[in-house]
């Protein structure tokens, strides 16, 4: 069984400064990277023969509005199925540059994963063959999961937000 | 088909008779609208194929056509009423969705649940397991031609739905449960319909393998159509039965049990080419198992409460808000949505009909989640399908996409 520390100790290893914000929420080993060395770090992980962290469970995305500098965040959770360890690997991205390399030339699944974030959030993944939205109409102008989209009219003042936790 | 044979499909030249010129057959492709609702898509998406003659050339799918925004709206809903969210995705095995989501609540609040509870909701997962694999082979019969399996199997389905009834009063999105447990206790009713229905439905099953397993039509229609080799399918994320067909035996109810399967005993189907035959004999299979499973479930159901300690998120019993101060404010505070959750980030699996279905949860503290993402196995396997498909006919296309159980409900959020 691959510990936390242990898979932790060697990344830091392997990508030094590019590494950081180390945390185990859950038992679930998180790590953030620098957007240039995601994808080295995605195929270290891939093909480094005592992980074999090697299936793609899903990629999303997460806006934070109020951390400037780190306001979009790209989250990517990856699977050993030999090891029965899980990864989770972020990547913050400024709101002025919402670029972020492809995965899909080391996982085929990522393809729709990064269709689904581009659209939801609006992050674009350079390199990838199709980038499109996928669940809401092409026409449409704006990327929807993004904080500054409140869910209900914001001109209304019978609901205050405090009252729903936001 | 190679595009050799392509070629020679699409470019021989009839020879003329007598001495005109030789007639020039161009190679024109026709365009395919396979959906949005088409009868055999079973929900709504829309394949857009490249045919020519018979045979696909290339596919391209449209999806998002009931894309109901369930993560956006997740962030303004107290952790209760997501559920219903839920019951909407798979709507072929909602209680597993509900489960799921439940679990991934309480490990965010680090609820631990008795295990009554977490047996009774064994018994329901399985139960929706079955409900959807049978739909699923059943309507591959449909689509093979061969309408009775189906109707052996559906009138099962009517007889689950009915314990759901019995057990949380709806029937399709059945919102079963609460976070810390279920919302009542099993009754003897239902106790009773479990029983009936395993050892009625053992029967009907072995009915409906008589009638394809071993079927020369079905067997000339399914093997070797709309393969997919393991380290394909992986790259693609198949996961569920679709990837277990491709001999892969991943299982998330062994790999990371979760509701105590660890204390039942069950195998994991694989198959061996990933082909629509092995697809349906896996779920099949699966069956059988989910059968192994609930009978193992109900027969050491523990005793013991249904719902764990944890005021804050569970319900008090109705007497208790009527007659105790503690109570009323709980109740008054959960059915608002009052109640704060701590921060955290938690990514939670489980087996769902089609694959290992993710929560992935963060939470600021607030009363609604600040992120909610589900990991859907039908939208992240369904973009192997123009590759299952192409060079092979129309109709083993329709045999393909229905092995693989795509639910527009799950694809689409």
């Amino acid at each position: 069984m691959l510990s936390n520390e242990e898979v932790a100790q060697t990344i830091i290893q392997q990508f030094g400064d590019a590494v950081s914000d180390f945390d185990d929420p859950f038992d679930l080993l998180t790590v953030s990277v620098t957007r240039e060395q995601v994808i080295p770090l995605i195929q270290y992980l891939k093909e480094q023969p005592s992980y074999q962290i090697s299936f793609l469970t899903d990629i999303t995305g997460v806006h934070y509005p109020d951390s400037s500098g780190r306001e979009f965040c790209v989250v990517y959770h990856l699977h050993s199925f030999i090891n029965n360890f899980r990864v989770r690997v972020k990547v913050y991205l400024s709101k002025d540059d919402l670029h972020v390399p492809t995965a899909t030339k080391l996982y085929l699944s990522a393809n729709w994963m990064e269709r689904e974030t581009f659209d939801l959030f609006g992050i674009i993944f350079d390199g990838h063959p199709d980038l499109r939205r996928i669940l809401n109409m092409e026409e449409m102008d704006y990327h929807p999961m993004r904080k500054e989209y409140p869910l209900e009219d914001a001109t209304r003042e019978d609901k205050i937000d405090a009252l729903f936790g936001r | 088909m190679t595009t050799d044979e392509l070629d020679i499909a699409t470019k021989t030249n009839v020879p003329a008779r007598n001495d005109e010129t030789p007639v020039q057959y161009v190679n024109e492709l026709t365009t395919l609208n396979l959906g949005p609702t088409h009868p055999a898509t079973h929900g709504i998406f829309q394949n857009i194929l490249q045919m020519d003659g018979e045979k696909i050339v290339s596919g391209e799918q449209t999806i998002g056509y009931i894309h109901r925004a369930f993560e956006k709206i997740a962030e303004r809903r107290p952790f209760y009423q997501i559920t219903t969210l839920t019951d909407r995705m798979n709507y072929c095995s909602s209680p597993i969705n509900n489960m799921g989501w439940h679990m991934t609540v309480e490990k965010l609040l680090g609820i631990e649940v008795p295990k009554r509870a977490q047996y009774i909701r064994v018994i329901m997962m399985e139960l929706a397991r079955i409900a959807d694999h049978l739909i699923c082979n059943g309507i591959l019969g449909v689509d093979t031609g061969a309408f009775t399996g189906f109707l052996y199997l559906f009138e099962e389905r009517e007889n689950i739905y009915e314990i759901y009834e019995e057990v949380c009063g709806a029937r399709l999105t059945t919102n079963m449960g609460r976070i810390g447990g279920m919302e009542r206790d099993l009754s003897p009713t239902a106790i009773r319909k479990i029983k009936e229905f395993l050892v009625r439905y053992p029967k009907v099953l072995r009915e409906f393998e008589n009638l394809f397993n071993r079927n020369r039509i079905f067997m000339d229609r399914t093997v070797d159509v709309g393969g997919i080799s393991a380290e394909r399918a992986l790259s693609y994320g198949f996961t569920g039965p679709n990837l277990r067909a491709a001999g892969v035996d991943y299982d998330v109810r062994v790999m990371n049990p979760y509701s105590s399967y660890q204390d039942f005993e069950f195998d994991i189907p694989v198959g061996q080419s990933g082909d629509t035959y092995d697809r349906f004999m896996v779920r099949n299979e699966e069956m059988w198992q989910s059968l192994r499973i609930i009978e193992q479930a109900i027969n050491n159901l523990p005793e013991g409460p249904y719902y764990a300690d944890a005021p804050q998120y569970y319900l008090p019993p109705k007497q208790e808000v009527y007659k105790n101060m503690e109570a009323l404010i709980y109740h008054f505070k959960i059915v608002m949505g009052e109640i704060d959750a701590p921060v955290g980030e938690v990514y939670h699996a489980v087996e769902g009909g089609n694959g290992e279905l993710g929560f992935y949860l963060i939470s600021d503290g607030g009363r609604a989640p600040y992120r909610l993402h589900f990991r859907r196995p039908c939208f992240i396997y369904y973009q192997a399908f123009p590759e299952m498909c192409v060079g092979s006919t129309l109709s083993d296309a329709i045999v393909t996409m229905s092995s693989l159980n795509v639910i527009a409900g799950e694809l689409d959020a």
